[in-house]
């Protein structure tokens, strides 16, 4: 079996990520960047890092990601990609037409020094970007953070490329979601729509990587916030940004740039976060919370109830995107669950780590950071063998390896599907990752349950 | 129409319209939707599956991250090439260097998992902080004993194509090591296979019940001590001709071990590739076995596929894949299913390949270098095509375009080399076009009802 050798001892690596729990940075980027509507993602480097980009995102969603890039080659990598960078902004507006062209950058553009700012400036001097385009760019080196932070990067750039206070308030309040899946940004629209709240979400990939089939190959999905909606932001009486790694910047500078109140929240990932989230809204808004939302609440409440003794007392173990992890691990906790590991590769930060500890419990095991890899977390659990596992396709190894069953959430999921159409926050994705926690136990029970204790009801 | 960037108008044509040679083997356009990867991604995909092998990917995460478990390339023991090693290189490192924590990287994996060579992938980044990568394998391959072979593969020095060169130097490496081991009188190498969904498995098979030894294969299920002896063998048989060419070129200078090119891919193009090899031996048991082997796999085959062809005939066909060997050889399987190609490309294509692509298609068939979504999607519309073949970034266009989809890259699960290999291309091909679900496409309801 694949992961045989994996010793049970833990021994301290300072040189060496051996299967890595994050990826890198342009990826989140790309993702933030199909968030907006006829926005193209473009990848400023050698053509590998955009394929590999591409891939990773279309595996994940099973999609047409597009998106395109400078080309370097030796000459750009030695005298600077500027030229590069200045064709691509002439083919790109010619030929596929976008709104937006959202640039992050790579290692290889990173470390010439390509200053994207000066080259837009000089693209905008010599009348290369049509009017009413835009050309935006975000600092994504693989180097520093993760897919995460790259999904915040790009967030960023988009407050600080478009967000304006005309000084004149608007009466929406403007979402900020960290890195979720589609399903989850249409979950966050449907809480805030059924709140009777004007809002502005950005970005929302809804509708841009979860499309429908009509026939036709779209370069711009119909989905995707529109431009001057995140503009608008500017203006708004408020801002929630949701999950803290992936929008503290943005939100941040909303707040400082254009002075919208700004808070940031947990993800609404299971019944607490999302009570806190709703009452947020609740409270800025002053609206009442709607009986179809009550409803909501109740019925995850209820099926916990019904089925609570089946998770009770389950010892998990998370591996995962930091925001997304708070939620499932607060799930975990609510249900009565034990959890016993929770690891990150995004370097989320020493706040994040002791929030983290302190929701887990004192016997939790925390790490987050480069050696917080999934050679690590097999370890782990072959020391303490947990019931369950949370975390990405590649944890399929260790659960195989160990007769554990996963459930897969976070980025990528290459190996199963629904994830970008059923959401894990609000209530009803609580209720729908609920419903997968109890399949997986109770299949299990059946699984292993001796003939004579073999039952139709549970 | 279809819209083709004013810098790329030479890279597409129509047989029989256009008249002139077919531009290719040049960088992509700047601000392309490109299908390509670079000079890393070539390298990688080519020695990944020396299963035996470390292969540890210097340089930040990224690099590492997409190219593990990157292609199913198939091992019947160690595994160890399926685990991603990264020196993870940091902001520090990339000011200071990385050349410490390559080597310290390097050593705990020796330490660790004992392997029978290592391979250092050098990334973009490296290329420019300048570690002395050679120095540092060096220093490691006197400390341990085993091979430790630098790849230079920095992603912008050229191209994919670049990348297979960079592999072809890192397995000719291992070659020549392993001169007691006795060698068959009838022995080859296979070189550009790669194992995906065990065809390496079905291929030995093959030569084997010719009575041919396959004394290497490079380097799918690949071993380094079965590489350390391959420049004994008496013929290289090259199948990715894009990537291996190099390395069988190599070999032949060397050691004088000459090749031949060939496909496993379709009927024609497997059986004349065990004919070729039958025919350098010039060996009459050899050459009956082989009859013998085609004659009962095409006899078992035909009417199989016959079944499949009732269904397809007519239908029609795109093929946008990374080398141009297989997209003859995918023209002539479709020829085999009654269905004709009516857009055919390559990520790679030379102009004599192109000039051969031109030879066997029909009329009014468009033929592509380097092409994007766009254009594709858009020929592929054009031409009326109910069938796209390509890689994981081209299966998603052709499903909203409502018409079926072959993987012949990457991402397969199905063995589609040699006879059997036929079978369940022509399998996946018609469940694909023939599913009911395309019925409800909104492009083909219109058009049914237009009909009606």
């Amino acid at each position: 079996m694949l992961l045989r050798h994996t010793p049970k001892e833990v021994v301290e690596r300072s040189a060496l990520t051996i299967n890595p729990a994050k990826t890198c940075q342009p990826v989140g980027a790309m993702y933030a960047a199909l968030g907006i509507h006829k926005c193209l993602p473009h990848s400023h480097g050698s053509q590998g890092c955009c394929a590999y980009h591409r891939s990773a995102l279309t595996r994940h969603y099973a999609e047409p990601i597009m998106a395109s890039t400078s080309s370097f080659t030796e000459g750009a990598s030695v005298f600077g990609g500027q030229s590069n960078m200045l064709e691509s902004i002439n083919n790109i507006f010619a030929l596929y037409d976008p709104d937006i062209i959202a640039v992050n950058t790579t290692c290889l553009s990173e470390v010439i020094g390509d200053d994207l700012n000066q080259i837009i400036n000089r693209a905008i001097a010599d009348n290369k970007i049509p009017k009413g385009k835009t050309v935006m760019y975000a600092s994504t080196p693989s180097f520093k953070g993760s897919h995460v932070t790259g999904y915040a990067n790009m967030l960023t750039a988009m407050v600080q490329n478009f967000a304006t206070n005309t000084g004149k308030k608007n009466k929406s309040i403007t979402l900020l979601p960290s890195f979720v899946e589609p399903s989850d940004m249409s979950e966050i629209k449907h809480i805030a729509a059924e709140m009777g709240i004007d809002y502005i979400m950005y970005p929302d990939t809804s509708g841009v990587v979860n499309a429908p089939m009509d026939g036709k190959f779209h370069m711009y999905p119909k989905g995707g916030t529109p431009r001057e909606k995140i503009i608008a932001s500017g203006d708004s009486r408020y801002a929630l940004a949701l999950g803290r790694v992936g929008t503290f910047q943005a939100a941040q500078l909303l707040d400082s740039k254009c002075k919208v109140k700004t808070e940031i929240l947990d993800l609404p990932i299971g019944i607490s976060a999302t009570d806190a989230f709703i009452d947020k809204l609740r409270t800025t808004s002053g609206v009442t919370v709607p009986e179809s939302i009550t409803v909501e609440r109740g019925q995850l409440v209820d099926v916990l109830c019904d089925k609570a003794q089946y998770v009770y007392g389950k010892k998990i173990s998370l591996m995962g995107d930091p925001d997304i992890l708070f939620g499932l691990v607060q799930f975990c906790k609510d249900a009565g669950m034990e959890v016993i590991h929770v690891i990150t590769g995004t370097p989320a930060g020493a706040k994040w780590d002791r929030r983290i500890k302190e929701l887990a419990g004192p016997n939790a095991i925390v790490k987050s950071g480069a050696q917080a890899d999934l050679f690590y977390f097999h370890q782990l659990l072959q020391n303490t063998k947990p019931d369950l596992i949370f975390g990405n396709t590649y944890c399929k190894y260790i659960a195989r390896d160990m007769d554990i069953p996963l459930i897969r959430t976070g980025f990528p999921i290459y190996d199963r599907i629904g994830h970008s159409y059923f959401p894990i926050t609000g209530y009803r994705g609580g209720l729908h990752l609920l419903v997968k926690i109890l399949d997986v136990f109770m299949d299990r029970q059946d699984r292993d349950a001796s003939e004579e204790k073999f039952e139709l009801v549970m | 129409m279809v819209e083709v960037l004013e810098a790329r108008k030479q890279q597409v044509l129509e047989k029989g319209k256009d008249t002139y040679a077919l531009e290719c083997e040049k960088a992509s356009t700047a601000g392309s939707v490109s299908q390509r990867a670079c000079v890393f991604c070539g390298s990688r995909v080519v020695l990944y599956p020396i299963a035996d092998a470390l292969h540890l990917i210097h340089g930040p995460i990224g690099c590492a991250a997409y190219t593990w478990e990157l292609r199913g390339s198939l091992s019947s023991g160690p595994e160890l090439h399926r685990l991603s090693f990264s020196t993870d290189l940091k902001e520090n490192d990339v000011i200071y260097g990385g050349e410490k924590k390559l080597y310290a990287a390097l050593t705990e994996l020796i330490n660790e998992y004992k392997p029978k060579a290592a391979f250092v992938y050098c990334t973009c980044i490296i290329g420019l902080i300048g570690d002395d990568v050679d120095a540092v394998c060096a220093k490691v391959e006197k400390e341990h004993g085993i091979q430790v072979i630098p790849v230079h593969s920095e992603g912008f020095k050229g191209t994919k194509k670049d990348g297979y060169k960079a592999a072809c130097e890192g397995a000719f490496k291992l070659t020549g090591k392993d001169n007691t081991t006795p060698v068959s009188d009838f022995s080859i190498n296979i070189l550009g296979e790669f194992n995906l969904a065990g065809e390496t498995w079905i291929i030995k098979d093959y030569y084997k019940r010719m009575g041919i030894e396959v004394t290497s294969c490079i380097t799918g299920d690949g071993r380094v001590g079965e590489i350390g002896k391959a420049h004994r063998a008496r013929l290289n048989v090259v199948q990715c001709s894009g990537s291996m060419t190099y390395l069988a070129k190599m070999m032949e200078k060397e050691y004088g071990i000459p090749f031949i090119r060939v496909s496993y891919f379709g009927i024609e193009d497997m059986s004349k590739a065990l004919y070729d090899v039958a025919d350098f031996f010039n060996n009459e048991k050899i050459m009956e076995n082989t009859k013998e082997l085609v004659r009962s796999e095409v006899s078992d085959l035909l009417p199989r596929l016959a079944e499949f062809r009732k269904d397809l005939e007519g239908k029609k066909a795109g093929v946008y894949v990374g080398g141009s060997f297989k997209a003859f050889s995918m023209v002539k399987a479709l020829r085999h299913l009654g269905m004709e190609t009516v857009v055919v490309g390559s990520q790679t294509g030379s102009p004599e390949d192109y000039e051969y692509l031109k030879e066997i298609t029909n009329e009014g068939t468009i033929i592509l270098d380097d092409t994007n979504p766009l254009e594709l999607s858009g020929f592929i519309l054009e031409k009326g095509a109910d069938l796209l073949i390509g890689g994981v970034k081209e299966r998603p266009i052709a499903y909203k375009m409502g018409i079926g989809f072959c993987d012949h890259n990457h991402e397969r699960k199905e063995a589609l080399a040699g006879f059997e290999g036929m079978l369940n291309f022509a399998r996946e091909v018609h469940n694909s076009v023939t599913s009911p679900v395309w019925k409800y496409s909104p492009a083909r309801m219109k058009a049914q009802e237009k009909k009606i």
